[in-house]
Order: C-alpha cells, then structure tokens, then sequence
C-alpha cells in the first residue's frame, strides 16, 4: 500500500501548479541521496500525469500516486543522479 | 578514455525543440539535458489554475513534460519567473506583434543556458530555430544579434538549420557532425512533419505554443495598462490573464470573474486590492480606485451576478458597505470594456 511507505521527504507544493510541482520535485531529487524515497503533496491534479511523464524521461522510480482530501501523495525513488 | 561530450537543449516540447533534441541525441549521439524555462505565462498552468480542461475533457498536460517522456530524455524546468518580469517590461529589441518580446527572451535564455553550461560542463547549446521561420526572431541578423549579445558565438547549434549556418565549435571540434544535420528554412513546416514521421515524434497540431505574451487579447489589456500606470507589477500581470476588463470613466479599473474558476483565482488577490462581490456569484477587484466611479462599481457587479437587483458587497481599503445595487445596462458597460474590439475603436 502506498499509505505505508515511508518516505525520507516529504515536499508539499500545494497551491501551485504546472510546472513548479516538477520543478520542486526535480530540485528536492538533486540533493537526495540515491535510494531515498520522497513524498510529493500536490493540489494540482496535473500530477498524476505529470509525476510518471517525468520519472519517465529522467530515469527515476516511480512508485505511485494516491488522492485524499482534494491532495494528491505522489511517491518517487531517487535511482540515479 | 574517449570523451563525451554533452549538450543543453532548450526545450519548449513544440515540434521544433523535440526535433532539435532528437538530431542531437539519436542522430549524433551525443548526451543532453533537456532545459526548459517557466516564465510564469504558462498557459497550461493557468488552465490548470482555473479548472479549465482540454477540449477531449482532460487536463491540459505540459507539453514540454509529455514531449521529454515521450522522447525518454531528461528535462529540467527551471522557474525564471521573477527575473522574466524585467524581459517583458524593458525589453531592448522591442515586442513582436502582441507584447511577445521575442528577441530578448531568447537571449535572456540562452544567458540562463549558458550559466548551467559553464557550471555543469556541458559543450554547448542546441535549439529548435528555424532560418528565416519567425520575423521578430529567428532571421539570419536576428540569431547573430544573440550570438552577440549572449557571448555564446560559435556555441550555439540549430540542427534543423545547421547545414545553411556558418560552422560552429563542436563541428570544428568534431563532436558533432555537420552533415547529420538538416536544411531547413522558411515558415513552411513540410520538412518538419515528415520528420515527425520519420521518427515517430508526437506534438501538438497547430503549434500555438504555452505563451500569454503572444496573445492578442492579453496584449491590448498590457498595452491600456502601461499607457495608464506606465509600470506594471506581477499582479498586474496575472490579474490581465483572466476576467472582463473594465476601465471607468474617471481610472477606476474593475476585473470581473466569468465563472468559479476565475472567481477563485480573483479571490487570491482580496488581500492586497480593493474589491467587490455577490456571494457565490461575481466576484470583481477593483484598483485604482476613484470616489468618482463608486456609482457604478455596484451596478457592474449586480450585471454578472444574475443581472437583477441585488446586495453587492463592496470593499474600499478598509471600508465595507452592503449596497443593494441595480444592474448597470449593457452599452454602459460595454464603453468601459478593455477587450480587442474597444481598442480598435480607440478605447
């Protein structure tokens, strides 16, 4: 279940939208260490879409995404630098 | 140990930068990092802002984002949004045919690409310009003029171009070769879309591009703006990407939401501006304020909450008062309007 991972970050980016929660996403990820997990909380529901396209181009793990209360939790694992 | 070298490619995710990142990549084969810039005239992100989707019902995705994952490169969005405001008001070479300072932004751009190359060693730039495709920035004196002004002279490769444009330093360095590059000019797009074809590139059909800046009707809102306040700040900016605009006879200026969406985003600016509402149906702020024009702000407001009499809610600095108002009539209304058609007529 995604609700049990426990992330080393969590970042949230509420109450803003296209393309900064990526870009905060990219920035936390550059001073990760390789095997950390971060927890992305979001408001924009472009995340579900945008979280996976971008761990797709760079190369990083995407672990899954899940809505509660209108936010969404979106998981990443840093796999390279 | 052979060398590899690597290249920054500014990415828009339109047609051309995809095709520009992929002659670079998987024709030469050489390593990239896929830039791309927020300026804070996204519209994909003020889509998102208001709720609007797409016309197939989804939300709009950022095309840079879908065009790098589809490609499987790597991207970086750097948000430049703070600093872009000085492109947009001052810029050297002027604005293209809306308030699109084209030239200085390209160049404001590549400075910003150039800092991450010297920083992270990268050996040069690759963009998607075409020769001769827009007028205000990609001619032949135009791509020199940047060359020139961004220091970057000999760095800076356009593949889709590259073979009609003098020899660059990679080339002379062999990194890259020059006739895996292409030649093409003009503003057809024939050559591209068969490109597209060739290598299975996706994008957006016609290329409208995610910028405010070229639009027309955020245009005339900026331009009655700064012949009225000569400076703008980003909240002036933003609150021009939404509404009816409405400039009262003595200054007063009213910006008046359309749907929930935009009474939203409006509602984000009441800490900070005067303004005016009927509960759960418009909502307007209101800068510049004149004593002068208060008999109409009430009216306006009563307009685009049902058009019938009602109780407006006006807030003037730290005043409030409860006003029941009657609609203010259409031609009244449509005098004041800031929209392409009142500045055609001479608004």
């Amino acid at each position: 279940m995604l609700e049990d991972i426990k992330a080393d970050i969590e970042h949230n980016v509420c109450g803003t939208y296209c393309p900064i929660p990526i870009s905060e996403l990219s920035n936390q990820i550059k001073q990760m260490q390789i095997g950390q997990i971060i927890e992305l909380i979001a408001d924009d529901p472009g995340v579900v879409e945008d979280v996976p396209a971008w761990c797709k181009a760079t190369g990083q793990e995407f672990l899954g995404i899940y809505e509660e209360d209108g936010e969404f939790h979106a998981f990443v694992k840093k796999i390279k630098d | 140990m052979t060398y590899k070298p690597k290249a920054l490619i500014l990415f828009s995710g339109g047609l051309d930068s995809q095709l520009a990142a992929l002659n670079i990549s998987k024709v030469q084969g050489i390593e990239v990092k896929l830039i791309h810039f927020y300026t804070g005239f996204c519209i994909t992100e003020h889509k998102r802002r208001l709720g609007i989707p797409n016309k197939d019902g989804k939300i709009p995705q950022n095309p840079a984002l879908k065009a790098a994952a589809n490609l499987q490169l790597p991207i970086e969005i750097i948000d430049i949004s703070k600093e872009y405001i000085n492109v947009i008001l001052n810029p050297k070479f002027g604005y293209g045919k809306n308030v699109n300072p084209c030239l200085d932004c390209r160049i404001f751009m590549l400075l910003k690409l150039k800092e991450i190359m010297e920083k992270e060693n990268y050996d040069f730039i690759a963009t998607g310009e075409v020769l001769g495709q827009r007028p205000m920035s990609q001619t032949k004196d135009k791509l020199f003029i940047v060359e020139k002004e961004t220091g970057l002279k000999g760095f800076i490769v356009r593949p889709l171009s590259g073979k009609l444009l003098p020899k660059t330093i990679p080339e002379e360095k062999g990194l890259i070769k020059r006739e895996l590059m292409w030649d093409i000019s003009g503003r057809s797009r024939t050559k591209q879309i068969n490109l597209a074809k060739l290598y299975n590139v996706e994008y957006e059909q016609p290329s409208g591009g995610c910028c405010y800046l070229t639009d027309e009707h955020f245009a005339v809102k900026f331009k009655e703006e700064i012949s009225f306040k000569k400076s703008l700040n980003w909240d002036d900016l933003s609150l021009m990407t939404v509404g009816r605009h409405l400039r009262l006879p003595n200054g007063t200026k009213m910006i008046i939401s359309r749907n929930e969406g935009e009474t939203r985003f409006l509602s984000g600016f009441k800490n900070r501006f005067d303004y005016a509402y009927v509960e759960g149906k418009a909502l307007a702020i209101i800068k510049d304020f004149h004593i002068d024009d208060m008999p109409y702000i009430g009216g306006i407001v009563a307009r685009y909450s049902g058009n019938k009499q009602t109780y407006v809610s006006i807030h003037i600095k730290d005043n409030m008062i409860n006003q029941l108002a009657e609609p203010l009539e259409d031609d009244i209304i449509d005098s004041f309007k800031i929209g392409v058609e009142s500045y055609a007529r001479g608004h």
